[in-house]
């Protein structure tokens, strides 16, 4: 296998946005990333597109072509990667064994989604299909109940309280206040975490991440050829994605997710490293609940301890290990396609030292998380210095 | 059917083919028979733990309540 490199980075900013479709949204951020590597459209030789459900949000199918050739791409293979909200994780998983395994030389991803145009009733139909549509949904399941349920086992098994989870939202509020392209920029205090209108019980609004319009891409280069191109080039030293059963009600404990386990253990061995060498982390924080259970899978933190290690200021920014210091799903919003790139972009802004207000002060190597469903997609991505 | 809880969450936010519906009650139960089956609950809330049995018409929810 080749070594491979992130050599470009765009993004466009996560919000509510009435008066952008998801295609030109995809573009802005294509286009910030071929500018920020120095590449044209005519030199990409293949192209990924991370999107959940397109066709239910905005009624087109066929999403691949539709953006690549809008971006001038044209001719080149374009594949969409439907992962629930993994899509954008696995896309740049697929680009990445495009080009370790030789395939190809540039390969550009995009992720992308626009939510914000159906009311919510109907949003939260459209992500339950995430889930077993022929058992749980069934049954009146929707997303955050799932959390919900994985939330209330945690606290069963491992005596987990509303307080720690309530310290997760705080901490990513927080962070998202320093990101200028998150959707909430806005501080919160944990009171106010713990009053939020209940969604599905014991998990209130703050628990969980917001429905958001945009888009992010990476392009990626074999490393030796990284120098030649524009931007400061990122290292990928290792990534891996894994999968799980797709039903909560088939898995055998709740309160782990195999898959992450699997795609971290192959992702540190790819990269040699242990999760103690992991400087900073984006991790899958669709709630508050998931944000917690990732610390345990990917080994940062023992079994049962998430909580407690986030209430204790484990993963603030000053603490052992910043999580989410781009502000999160939570913050810096979840439009779906496009968080496992954008989890990509920020972990390079940090390591390229470009993160702005949100720059760390450890910053050489970092990992990304990036769930879908309720843990039957897991892609874990670790970057570092070249 | 009958079994014991092994989580439950109160929707309040539901999808459009529940609104009506909602707060309703969603449970993973650990059937005695062996698997674990995502299931409605009907009548008083459950907690983890507690035994419950199926109720209502078979159809495509499935319905449990809790053992009185």
């Amino acid at each position: 296998m080749r070594p491979v490199a992130v050599v470009g980075i765009g993004k466009t900013r996560f919000g509510v946005f009435p008066d952008r479709d998801l295609l030109s949204l995809a573009v802005e951020a294509g286009e910030k990333c071929l500018n920020d590597a120095n590449v044209r459209p005519s030199q990409v030789e293949a192209f990924f597109l991370g999107n959940f459900a397109g066709p239910a949000f905005v009624g087109q199918n066929h999403l691949a072509p539709y953006v690549s050739t809008a971006l001038g791409i044209v001719g080149a293979p374009a594949t969409r990667i439907e992962a629930a909200c993994a899509s954008g994780g696995s896309a740049f998983f697929h680009a990445w064994a495009g080009i370790a395994s030789g395939v190809y030389d540039l390969v550009l991803v995009v992720g992308v989604e626009k939510m914000t145009n159906q009311p919510t009733a109907r949003v939260t139909e459209i992500l339950a299909s995430a889930g077993d549509c022929s058992g749980e949904m069934r049954a009146g399941s929707t997303f955050p109940s799932l959390f919900a349920m994985i939330a209330r086992r945690h606290m069963y098994q491992y005596g987990t309280t509303r307080e720690h989870l309530a310290s997760v939202a705080v901490k990513n509020h927080a962070n998202g206040a320093l990101n200028p392209d998150a959707h909430m920029r806005k501080v919160i205090t944990l009171e106010q975490a713990l009053a939020g209108k209940p969604v599905a019980e014991p998990l209130t609004l703050y628990d969980c991440s917001l429905i958001s319009d945009g888009a992010a891409a990476v392009l990626l280069a074999p490393a030796e050829r990284a120098a030649d191109l524009g931007a400061r080039p990122v290292r990928v030293l290792g990534v891996a994605q894994a999968s799980d059963y797709l039903a909560l009600d088939q898995k055998q404990d709740i309160t782990t997710f195999p898959a992450v386990r699997r795609a971290a253990e192959k992702a540190y061995a790819m990269a040699g490293v242990g999760p103690k060498e992991i400087q900073f982390a984006e991790l899958h924080d669709c709630f508050t609940i998931a944000e917690i259970v990732a610390m345990e899978d990917l080994g940062f933190v023992p079994r049962g301890e998430g909580g407690p290690c986030s209430a204790a200021g484990f993963t603030a920014r000053t603490g052992g290990k910043p999580v989410n210091p781009s502000g999160g799903l939570k913050a810096k919003g979840h439009p779906v396609g496009a968080t496992g790139v954008a989890q990509i972009c920020d972990l390079a802004a940090q390591i390229r030292g470009e993160a702005g207000a949100m720059q760390l002060e450890r910053h050489a190597l970092g990992l990304a998380q990036n769930l879908g469903g309720s843990g039957a997609t897991c892609v874990v991505s670790i970057l570092g210095e070249i | 059917m009958t079994g014991t809880v092994y989580t439950e969450t109160v929707v309040h936010s539901a999808p459009e083919a529940f609104a009506a519906e909602a707060p309703y009650q969603v449970a993973i139960v650990e059937l005695d028979s062996g698997g674990r089956i995502t299931a409605r609950i009907l009548g008083e809330r459950v907690r983890i733990g507690d035994r419950v049995e199926t109720a209502g018409e078979p159809g495509t929810t499935v319905f449990f309540k809790r053992i009185a």
